[in-house]
């Protein structure tokens, strides 16, 4: 296991960027895709090692530029699909409904 | 943001988690309201103040204490704190010659049903790399400066095993009531990144 995200020891990253008085979830799609990956998870389809495995399976490069919770979000879609809750293509047409109402 | 083919702007995220909330709720596989629920709880009731009160009952009750190092899941559960990513936790006690550090190399795991969802920096690359190596330098960084003499331990939590420190009663707290204490108990001191001040300079 020497995948990106095993970073114990490695240099070069800089200093801890701290946030005063941070919020719990930055934007509201933070919570909602935090709260959709648990109300999904606890379908019993996957457990949280899968959950992890999937992360780790990441791009490194999208790794350390996605945050945290864009991370969720490509890992729901993927473990969505793999788990058979939706497909690729239901996805992209809800996607695209939703884009063409929100134009309208 | 990158350029990589993934990195999306923001308002497309705000579509993708539109897209798959409104896909899971048209399945029934989820319910709006307990999404809902969930962002509210995490936002407003599962957060560091749980942890604060577990660390006062172990400084004013010996027993519990006790009960908290040996079994802390058990002991933490009989304040009524259960539930996600709290399922086993490990108290490390801070003591003059010992300092306890928390973090998780892998990823982010950390002690939920005690300190609520992680700040970003404890997600983040640069702690993550260091703790592991340099504990003594990045304390320094969080304003921690530990004698020599201080033995430093880090803990890396996983996902079968999330970690709490037990931190140092300041001095000056003789005599405090549970809540006054357990309202000077910081979530960074339960990590291990910083020290709980004394009443004197919390007022400061």
């Amino acid at each position: 296991m020497n995948g990106i995200h095993d970073m114990g020891g490695m240099d070069g990253f800089g200093p801890i960027e701290r946030e005063a008085d941070e919020p719990v979830f930055h934007e509201p799609w933070e919570g909602r895709i935090f709260a959709l990956n648990m109300a999904a998870g606890a379908l019993g389809k996957w457990n949280l090692d899968r959950a992890r495995y999937m992360r780790e399976q990441s791009d490194p490069v999208e790794y350390l530029t996605l945050g945290y919770y864009e991370g969720w979000v490509l890992r729901l879609e993927a473990m969505g699909v793999e788990f058979g809750l939706f497909t690729r293509e239901e996805l992209e047409r809800k996607r695209t409904a939703l884009a063409a109402a929100e134009k309208s | 943001m990158s350029n990589h083919k993934h990195s999306a702007p923001l308002s497309d995220m705000v579509l993708r988690v539109k897209a798959l909330e409104s896909l899971l709720v048209e399945k029934g596989l989820v319910d709006p309201a307990a999404v809902d629920a969930l962002v509210e709880a995490y936002e407003t009731k599962i957060g560091p103040r749980n942890g604060a009160k577990v660390v006062a009952r172990a400084w004013t009750d010996p027993a519990f204490k006790a009960r908290l190092l040996k079994d802390g899941t058990a002991a933490i559960a009989e304040l009524g704190f259960t539930g996600l990513q709290g399922e086993d936790i490990l108290v490390v006690e801070n003591t003059p010659n010992l300092h306890n550090l928390v973090v998780c190399t892998l990823c982010s795991c950390y002690p939920w049903s005690v300190l609520g969802l992680p700040p970003t920096w404890y997600k983040s690359p640069p702690y993550r790399a260091r703790a592991v190596r340099d504990p003594r330098g990045v304390l320094r960084e969080f304003g921690v400066e530990l004698g020599a003499d201080v033995e430093v331990r880090v803990w890396d939590s996983t996902a079968e095993l999330r970690y709490i420190v037990l931190p140092e009663r300041p001095a000056g707290s003789e005599g405090l009531s549970e809540d006054t204490l357990a309202a000077l108990v910081t979530r960074d001191a339960m990590i291990g990144v910083a020290k709980v001040p004394t009443p004197r300079e919390r007022v400061a």
